[in-house]
């Protein structure tokens, strides 16, 4: 294996900084989750769609374990399990694929839209899911939609699963030429609320969700359509939505107060709108949050961080936490750079954190034990071992799950890393 | 190509890890893609472990296929041998590195490392995650005792006179269903009766003593979805005997003892004996204390005791793995006096077993990983009490029933801060209170019953226990008397009663005596007597009609 291990420099825009960024790019094993894992928060924003894996027992392990708990009286996921017979031949994969489809639709008459999911066997066998979908689409239509697109492991990590699945409804969206603001990326129904009538509020013309609370109702797109990302991993569809004519408004994400300060008033730039004339509408929201996380900076000043990666959140996780918690970043771990995407947030970044783009665990958490950092964000499989060596962790995962962004909530995201660091100092043995 | 939506049992590397996660100084090299690391949460979430497994994922993605992957499998190896320093490699891959045949196990057998390689063939696409954890330690204990192995016909050397006997435990492993606390339990069984656990494996095992397992001189299956290969192994080319009876209930406690008595020539009637402790001996501060004291279970006398009078005959639905559905399906018709009304696994490899069995209590055994099937056929039995997974604990959640969780797949609460075996007779009091406190407590349900058509005790005020699961544990259900209060037997000589097509009247002296009834059943009394009289054609109830009537519907 070629482990490819080299530091180069990013370039920061001009205005301060004069050293830049320090970047460490590896490879090796790698301690992510798939794309398969964002079928887990996909399903619930959109509670009219079921996806559905094409892949083997592995991959129907992994959504369950992924999910946590079984709960659900009969989730909206599955998996259609491939076997030898589908491997040797035996069987028409295509006409397996079929009847499975036909057999779930017939047990849940509610569907609209099924997401066919590539893994990674169904890549390596390749299997044409998106032929597949367009014959079952013929087949279902009107009722329901049937989308494919990858999740595979070899493919994507995590939350690249979200950008991959939301790429795929791109091409479905109907046209438009009116001016409209489109919001790509789940967030919490709660959270999106909050945002969108601050949006009402500063007069901003229509704005639609990608993905839409129900899978039918798909926004419109067109050259007047502005997009913001809400969620910094959505590269591919941020790209396709620019191929249909979109402009992509550059901003930072909606995380801490200055990170949603910064968002909104790009989005009103977007629409001809002046900060002065934004910084009004904002200012009870940001005096709330500021109250909110002052809370927790006392917690979080000069502690040390170490982000390993994971959901690519982590650089917008470092710039809240160093800028509004006062926490020193040690090293900020990504498991895939879009600087396109980051460029805003990497502005904000001290110069004295290193970056690193990929992953080699055992390397990393070598250079982990010898930084001793007060907390590191990490994934489930690290959390425990890392705890047992001594070290606070805050588990990654979590900040997919909850409701993390706007002004409301920055001070649970600041109280999700104080938590661990409080509850040691409350634990006497 | 099988829809599946909940899975019992993982891919079969994932048995794999289980293996090399049980022991000390194995390291697994998995030719893996991205994401495959996921299992690793499996054994630091769940189970709570403090060490990461033992495991290396090539993490190949997209764009090493073109190029050389064997290759990563080859570095990966190195550094894992390099860093980790095993006694012993286990290679394979997962369900995705199976299509691109590198063969990661041939690879890494053909680079000289020092230490034993075992080649891992566990087919993804039709076996599952119990069948590759029994293989992968049969293969490893194979590996590490192949050059061992004597002469077909060597007659094994018998136990010198005043050796204690010696015996190997195996099957425990990572992720299975309280194998921590049951090896504790089954070592202090056979101490009991003089004999010595020498290897427990997988669990806590490392290399050197998988090679020491030859010198006890028998093996205990105590996990046979684990552990029957490797035993049957042992058996035929070490010429080893095995006891195969799992101590799961107080009938196979005491099977396994006179098993193991029997194969090591030890008198074990002392042990056998279970009722020697009367109701009164149970309150002796000394009976799982001391070491003078023999351990002895509480099962026997509390299911006699009047208290579980009303276990009798409650309709039990049994699905778990293999080992642990037919040990459930023994101690709840024997031990607890429940009538098996389902009966299945989802262990495909002890199938004929299970059916075996099920045949036996004249059922149909249901052999299948479809849990939506077992929804069905839970819900078709209409049992009062699921002894499952943590799957059936939500099926039995959402129908309502009260459930115990009696094996895996594991799950966080299957994994107790306190001590909590399945095996033995601490085991048999644990699945007694594990079994016995979803149904309300006996004399409660009891009382519940007699007060239930008192209006100062209706819904909202039953047990808070599982019992009428509809009813949130913690925020009862406003009062709404659903009878209406009994009126007093003398404010009316005639009472009509609405759900009767023509009214009966009550005779003076019929209500009289009804009157006598006591006031907990007399609405049941009345109910009854008045439909007998509709069966009957009886206009006016008098003191004969209520006698025939409980006649008729007394049992």
């Amino acid at each position: 294996m070629a482990l490819i291990q080299q530091s180069d420099a990013v370039p920061q825009a001009s205005g301060g900084c004069a050293q830049p960024l320090t970047l460490l790019r590896e490879r090796g094993q790698r301690e992510v989750f798939c794309g398969l894992t964002s079928i887990v928060w996909l399903h619930r924003r959109m509670p009219d769609a079921f996806f559905l894996v094409v892949g083997s027992r592995t991959c129907a392990h992994l959504v369950q374990s992924a999910a946590g708990v079984m709960i659900f009286a009969e989730p909206r996921f599955g998996t259609a399990i491939l076997g030898e017979r589908d491997l040797a031949g035996l069987a028409d994969a295509n006409d397996e694929l079929d009847r499975v489809v036909e057999q779930l639709l017939a047990r849940r008459p509610e569907i609209r839209t099924l997401f066919l999911v590539g893994s990674c066997p169904s890549e390596v066998i390749k299997l044409d899911l998106a032929n597949a979908a367009q014959r079952l689409s013929q087949r279902h239509l009107p009722r329901v939609r049937v989308v494919s697109y990858s999740g595979s492991g070899i493919e994507t990590t995590f939350t690249q699963g979200e950008d991959n699945a939301l790429a795929a409804m791109v091409p479905l969206l109907p046209r438009t030429e009116a001016g409209s603001l489109l919001l790509v990326g789940t967030m919490a129904d709660q959270v999106e609320d909050q945002l969108c009538r601050l949006f009402n509020r500063l007069g901003l013309p229509e704005i639609h969700t990608l993905p839409p609370r129900r899978s039918t109702d798909l926004p419109p797109v067109g050259p007047n359509t502005r997009i913001l990302l809400c969620q910094p991993y959505l590269s591919a569809t941020a790209r396709a939505l620019q191929a249909r004519g979109a402009q992509l408004v550059a901003a930072p994400y909606p995380l801490g107060v200055e990170g949603t300060t910064a968002w909104i008033q790009a989005a009103a730039a977007a629409f001809g709108l002046a900060a002065s004339a934004v910084r009004p509408h904002l200012e009870a929201a940001r005096q709330r949050g500021r109250t909110a996380v002052a809370r927790y900076r006392e917690q979080l000043e000069g502690k040390r961080l170490f982000l390993l990666p994971d959901s690519q959140l982590e650089i917008p996780l470092a710039r809240f936490l160093h800028q509004e918690c006062g926490m020193v970043l040690q090293e900020v771990g990504t498991p895939y750079l879009d600087r396109l995407l980051m460029a805003t947030e990497l502005e904000q970044l001290p110069t004295t954190a290193t970056i690193s783009e990929g992953q080699h665990v055992d390397r990393q958490l070598e250079r982990v034990r010898a930084a001793r950092p007060d907390l590191v964000v990490c994934g489930l499989g690290l959390a425990n071992p890392l705890e047992a060596e001594g070290m606070a962790t805050k588990w990654s995962i979590e900040l997919v799950f909850s409701p993390i962004q706007g002004y409301e909530q920055a001070g649970d995201l600041a109280e999700l890393f104080a938590r661990p660091l409080a509850r040691r100092q409350r634990l006497h043995f | 190509m099988e829809l599946t939506l909940w899975t019992y049992e993982g891919p079969p590397h994932v048995g794999a890890m289980r293996i090399a996660t049980s022991m000390e100084g194995v390291h697994y090299v998995l030719h893996a893609p991205q994401g495959d690391t996921y299992a690793d949460l499996l054994f630091t979430m769940i189970e709570r472990r403090g060490k990461r497994p033992p495991v290396t994922y090539t993490t190949f993605q997209a764009r090493d296929l073109g190029g050389d992957t064997a290759e990563m499998v080859k570095v990966s190896v190195r550094d894992a041998v390099e860093r980790f320093q095993p006694q012993a490699l286990l290679v394979g891959e997962s369900c995705t590195a199976e299509l691109i045949q590198d063969q990661p196990g041939a690879l890494a057998g053909g680079m000289g490392l020092p230490i034993p390689v075992v080649n891992l063939e566990l087919p993804a696409y039709s076996k599952k995650e119990n069948w590759g954890a029994a293989e992968t330690f049969y293969q490893l204990v194979r590996r590490l005792l192949k050059d061992r192995i004597p002469p077909p016909g060597t007659a094994r050397p018998g136990r010198a006179p005043g050796v204690r006997p010696k015996v190997n435990l195996l099957g425990p492993s990572a992720l299975g269903f309280r194998c921590r606390d049951d090896v504790t339990e089954v070592c202090r069984l056979l101490g009991e009766i003089g004999v010595q656990v020498s290897v427990v494996a997988p669990l806590g095992a490392s290399p050197a003593d998988l090679q020491r397992i030859p010198e006890a001189d028998l093996n205990i299956c105590l996990y046979p979805e684990v552990a029957k290969p490797v035993c049957d192994w042992l058996e035929r080319q070490f010429a080893m005997p095995c006891v195969y009876t799992v101590p799961i209930g107080i009938g196979a406690t005491r099977d396994f003892l006179q098993e193991v008595g029997a194969a090591l020539g030890v008198d074990v009637t002392m042990a056998l004996r279970p009722d020697v402790v009367g109701a009164s001996d149970l309150w002796s501060p000394q009976l799982h204390g001391g070491s003078t004291e023999r351990a002895r279970s509480r099962l026997p006398w509390y299911s006699r005791s009047v208290d579980s009078t009303y276990l009798t005959g409650k309709r039990v639905f049994v699905f778990a793995d293999g080992t642990h559905a037919l040990a459930a399906a023994r101690i709840a018709t024997a031990e607890l006096g429940f009538e098996l009304v389902g009966l299945g696994t989802y262990s495909r490899e002890s199938a004929k077993l299970v059916r075996a069995a099920a045949k036996g209590y004249g059922l149909e055994a249901l052999i299948t990983d479809d849990y939506l099937a077992v929804e069905q056929a839970i819900s078709e039995a209409a049992p009062e009490l699921v002894l499952g997974t943590q799957m059936e604990r939500h099926i039995a959640k959402r129908l309502s029933i009260p459930c115990a969780v009696i094996s895996t797949p594991i799950h966080v609460q299957d994994v107790p801060a306190r001590y909590g075996p399945q095996m033995g007779w601490e085991g048999a009091n644990v699945i007694f209170d594990t079994w016995v406190h979803p149904l309300m407590m006996g004399l409660e349900e009891h009382l519940i019953g007699m007060f239930r058509e008192d209006f100062e005790f209706v819904d909202g005020h039953q047990s808070h226990l599982h019992v009428g699961g509809s009813q949130p544990v913690d925020s009862p259900k406003p009062k709404e008397p659903q009878d209406p209060p009994e009126p007093a037997p003398a404010a009316s000589v005639s009472v009509s009663t609405a759900s009767a097509d023509k009214a009966r009247r009550w005779s003076q002296e019929g209500l009289a005596e009804l009157g006598k009834v006591p006031f907990f059943v007399r609405g049941k009394v009345r109910r009854n007597t008045e439909a007998f009289a509709q069966t009957q054609g009886i206009d006016l109830i008098t003191v004969d009609t209520l006698y025939e009537a409980k006649a008729h519907y007394g049992r």
